[in-house]
């Protein structure tokens, strides 16, 4: 029941703040849904929709980190495999 | 789809269970809170990467699990008036009430519709002015923002043939009953990546410290729920208690500030009972007195009674991380999606559905002989 998808937001219209709604796309698929609890969100950002409802921004930077640690174990295990 | 197809690799699924394998020295057990982190487990079938000393245990992080029976009752009995348009989240028409669920009703000819969001429920509202419409409010934290969005909206724009009933439930209650029980047998905790989407994860500090036990926020694709394990496993064997957040993409430590804002305009913090469990102190929302009108309980004066649960479910043991589906007498003989006995069974985030779905065929696993082991 939590789940929740990213879409990227392709329209806004700037409605008095709890009523603030726009278009997002899921891979194509266009929705209209409640942007009102993600007042600073903008065209062409990922947000996260539970329920027709944005609950928050994708945040881009941090979308990399669960990379970086497979790097960062990757290189373990050869370093590891150098010297035994 | 961008944020979703990269954290299903295979590979990088296969790295993270090695690099949990080289890690662990002991048995350890871990809970993952949510049940769609449950169905992704099972599905993927992650659990069976893992080495065999760790045991994966599902919590109670299925709302339509644990919305009481009596709740089920009362929006059958409420869909079957005539004047009423029942709206619900698809994953509540067939949960069992004691005799019947709101798919029958709808068969009936009840008028019973699936809606995708509350605010789709707020429409119907609109262009339905003769007609009462409730929508069956259950969920985590991650659903009260919609839910407490559509009261709002039906109260700025004065609908008055609107009301919720209303079954909210807060994860970190449910977390310390699950500590504090003698039975426990979690060393450490996925938290639900989407509640704290909304909340933060600020509360579940004094959990970890009180309990020194490690939460880390977690995902819900493959590639989190792996990574998320690995930085559990990792604090277990470092003996480190902390709340760790794999999931920052989606979760910041202080959450949605204004989600937050809004729910506790529209509600406040009640006791509840949870399916299964029983009641539980401060772990519920409820509307607040200045929205009562939009209460559905009120408006249509429900009874207030308690029905006991079917004797032979042990879904209260499994929502606890207890037992395990296949512990259960019923599981996949009296009791299968088509003819549930409880709760776990109908949603297919339910431990019991998800077993059944994915795991009939090759029940007796490494993890199943763990578990008679024990
Ligand atoms: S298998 Fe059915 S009866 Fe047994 S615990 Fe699960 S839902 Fe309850």
């Amino acid at each position: 029941m939590c789940l929740a998808i990213p879409g990227e937001i392709v329209s806004v219209d700037e409605n008095e703040s709890f009523l603030r709604q726009g278009q997002v796309s899921f891979g194509g698929i266009l929705k209209t849904v409640s942007l009102a609890l993600v007042p600073e969100a903008r065209v062409g950002q990922y947000v996260l929709i539970h329920a027709g409802v944005a609950i928050h921004i994708v945040d881009e930077v941090e979308a990399q980190k669960v990379f970086e640690c497979l790097r960062e174990l990757g290189e373990l295990e050869a370093s590891e495999r150098r010297s035994p | 789809m961008k944020y979703l197809d990269e954290y299903r690799d295979g590979a990088a699924a296969r790295q993270f269970a090695d690099a949990i394998r080289r890690c662990v020295t002991r048995p350890w057990t871990i809970m993952e809170i949510c049940g769609g982190q449950t169905h992704a487990i099972v599905k993927f079938g992650i659990d069976q990467l893992l080495p065999p000393q760790m045991t994966l245990v599902h919590g109670p992080g299925c709302p339509v699990c644990v919305t009481p029976l009596e709740l089920v009752d009362a929006a059958v009995t409420l869909a079957r008036r005539p004047e009423v348009i029942f709206c619900s989240f698809g994953d509540m028409l067939r949960v069992p009430g004691t005799d019947s669920d709101l798919l029958a009703v709808k068969a009936e000819g009840g008028d019973v519709r699936t809606v995708y969001s509350p605010l789709d429920a707020v429409k119907f509202a609109r262009e339905n002015p003769r007609r009462e419409i409730v929508f069956f409010a259950v969920g985590f934290e991650t659903t009260a923002p919609a839910n407490a969005l559509a009261v709002y909206h039906a109260q700025q724009e004065g609908i008055a043939n609107f009301s919720i009933l209303c079954s909210h439930v807060l994860v970190p209650p449910a977390i310390e009953a699950i500590l504090s029980s003698p039975q426990n047998r979690v060393q450490g905790f996925l938290a639900a990546g989407h509640v704290c989407t909304v909340m933060g994860f600020r509360e579940y500090e004094p959990l970890a410290q009180k309990y020194r036990i490690p939460i880390v926020v977690t995902g819900f694709e493959p590639l989190d729920i792996l990574h998320g394990i690995y930085l559990c496993v990792r604090q277990l064997e470092e003996g480190r208690a902390e709340v760790e957040n794999q999931y920052a993409r989606s979760v910041s430590r202080c959450g949605n500030r204004s989600a937050q804002r809004l729910m506790e305009a529209i509600f406040q913090v009640v006791n509840r009972k949870w399916r299964g469990i029983g009641e539980i102190p401060h772990s519920g929302l409820g509307l607040r007195s200045q929205f009562r009108e939009f209460d559905a309980a009120r408006r249509f004066e429900l009874a207030d009674y308690t029905v006991d649960e079917p004797a032979e479910c042990i879904g209260g043991l499994i929502l606890q991380g207890v037992k395990k589906p296949y512990e259960c007498s019923a599981f996949a003989t009296r009791c299968t999606p088509d003819h549930p006995f409880g709760a776990p069974m109908v949603s297919s985030e339910g431990a019991c559905a998800a077993y059944y779905r994915y795991r009939r065929k090759c029940r007796v696993t490494s993890d199943e002989q763990r578990v008679t082991d024990n």
